[in-house]
């Protein structure tokens, strides 16, 4: 009696990543430059990995409370109040996770119900909608426009809003964008998740890489922080991806929320790397700085470079990553992608990633060496000048 | 200004353009401000920095550090003592502490019989040097800021969403 195996219907349902071929196509090859990372090419700080390996041998390898250390939640505390004014008792508002991932899996478990609307923007993300759809949510997705940089606005917010919503995700800087939001954006915006009464899950991961005026987390808003789960996380400011530490911050409600799922699927987030992200807090502002500076460097290079080649492309704000069209070479993302790996060895995550419909853009992620982007950068216009 | 010197430190090739963009301000006034830490020599010059382990085929050099005990001078300190030895191109480096002895240098040579002839012959012979130690260097590990060994590379995969 040979009966096939069945799993979840609903994780049947969930739609595969279209892509995979593609990225199995990637792990095959050598010699490829790859401008399809979504982390730092910095190693983390000196000073964290220290401190870490100190804690191991001082014999710190246990479990932690659910929440996290409560030494971590106390930093985290005075570093939210110090930087952006917003107030979270490390008690009962904060909430330590394993990486910002699954802070996004609580915070949406924790709030839908059964067939509940979220709204989540397009292109965004890979997580948001399928975890939503898994936490019984009906994703309701709303699609940006490139020509106003994949920005949210009031009105569409609005137009998608009409049979009503519980939540929105949103995220800035954004990826695959780097496009993020000022203070004057945000607040119109916060007058709608007000209105409307939404709860606002913001994933702000990329907070520290913005360059061209200071991050507003959307919390510090007026009539905002009793609305909205402010999600960040190590991963990005402090090159710490592997570590998986994240964070929630939001009305206790939810947090408590959060921390009853987190306590029987996780227990607690993994205790090195808690202790890293204490020591992150303490000093590795100049890091941080420098790191920022290069990312800059990178940013202007390559987004002058891929204007200059024909693939239109807004100058991202934040994270690292540009988002171009390819709408010049006629071409769809998935073949562009294919055929530029196959014959320049340059791999880059096609737009439909983030999106189905973003046929016409591809992810370039800019976290890889300068050297390594003037080198692909030249593969690239070769490429173009191939097919045109 | 400071920040320019902390981006062209780290990178002596990057462009006025370059850190314009960065650091959001005009080109020219950038431009300007390199050429006036030039010619104040706050910028002292732009070179390489080389792992001379690392370089093949090529005769090895030595270099030892040597502490120096010296008679200051009235009126010049150490100041005039310190210019008449490292003005020797033998001496690669050159600083006064506080502490038990006065300078220390860093001196170079093709082998070590050649540094110890420096030593004995140049240094030991001037008036003011009441006393040398000297510690050849086996190994350079780091130097200025910058670890002398290709770091491992970096493993990351090569897509992550």
């Amino acid at each position: 009696m040979n009966k096939k195996i069945r799993i979840s219907k609903k994780v049947e349902e969930m739609r595969p990543s279209g892509i995979r071929e593609f990225f199995d196509l990637v792990i095959g090859m050598r010699d490829v430059i790859s401008l399809g990372v979504g982390e730092p090419d910095f190693v983390t700080p000196w000073n964290i990995c220290e401190s870490v390996m100190f804690s191991l041998e001082k014999g710190y390898t246990s479990y932690t409370s659910n929440k996290g250390l409560y030494e971590l939640r106390l930093a985290l505390s005075r570093h939210i109040k110090g930087k952006f004014s917003v107030g979270y008792d490390p008690d009962d508002d904060i909430l330590i996770t394993t990486g910002v991932s699954e802070a996004i899996d609580l915070a949406l478990r924790s709030i839908v119900n059964k067939g509940d609307k979220v709204l989540i923007p397009s292109p965004s993300y890979v997580a948001y909608e399928p975890v939503a759809f898994l936490a019984g949510a009906v994703p309701v997705i709303v699609r940006t426009d490139g020509s106003n940089n994949f920005k949210l606005t009031p009105d569409l917010i609005k137009k998608n809003l009409t049979s009503g919503a519980k939540a929105i995700v949103i995220n800035y800087p954004c990826n695959p964008t780097g496009s993020t939001y000022t203070k004057k954006e945000l607040l119109e915006l916060s007058r709608v998740f007000i209105d409307n009464n939404l709860i606002v899950i913001s994933d702000e991961a990329y907070d520290e890489l913005t360059y061209d005026f200071n991050h507003t987390p959307i919390a510090s808003l007026p009539g905002m922080r009793r609305r909205t789960v402010y999600l960040n996380g190590f991963s990005k400011a402090y090159a710490m991806t592997g570590w998986r530490i994240g964070y929630a911050c939001g009305p206790k409600e939810i947090i408590a929320g959060m921390t009853k799922i987190h306590q029987y699927t996780m227990l607690c987030a993994p205790i090195m790397g808690q202790m890293g992200a204490i020591e992150a807090l303490k000093g590795s502002g100049r890091s941080v700085i420098e790191m920022r500076r290069e990312y800059m460097r990178r940013r202007e290079f390559v987004v002058d470079k891929l204007n200059e080649m024909g693939l239109e492309c807004h100058r991202p704000d934040g994270a690292f990553y540009a988002f171009p069209s390819i709408r010049s070479t006629g071409m769809d993302c998935r073949d562009f992608a294919k055929d530029l790996l196959k014959k320049e060895k340059v791999a880059l995550v096609p737009g439909t990633a983030f999106g189905m419909e973003w046929k016409d853009r591809v992810r370039i992620s800019y976290a890889s060496s300068l050297e390594n982007l003037k080198e692909a950068m030249e593969r690239i216009g070769h490429f173009l000048k191939a097919v045109n | 200004m400071n920040e320019i010197l902390d981006m062209l430190e780290k990178d002596a090739r990057i462009t006025p353009e370059e850190i314009s963009k960065v650091l959001k301000k005009d080109v020219n006034s950038v431009k300007k401000a390199i050429k006036k830490f030039e010619k104040e020599g706050v910028i002292v010059k732009y070179k390489a920095v080389i792992n001379r382990e690392m370089v093949k085929d090529e005769a090895k050099k030595v270099q030892a550090l040597i502490e120096v005990r010296v008679a200051p001078e009235r009126g010049a300190g150490f100041d005039h003592i310190a210019e008449r030895i490292y003005r020797f191109p033998e001496v690669i480096s050159c600083y006064l502490l506080s502490g038990t002895y006065d300078l220390l240098l860093v001196v170079e040579g093709g082998d070590i019989q050649s540094v110890s002839s420096f030593i004995s012959e140049r240094l030991a012979t001037i008036d003011n040097v009441r006393s040398t130690v000297t510690h050849f260097i086996l190994k350079r590990y780091k130097a200025d800021g910058d670890i002398l060994k290709l770091m491992e590379k970096n493993n990351r995969i090569a897509i992550s969403l």
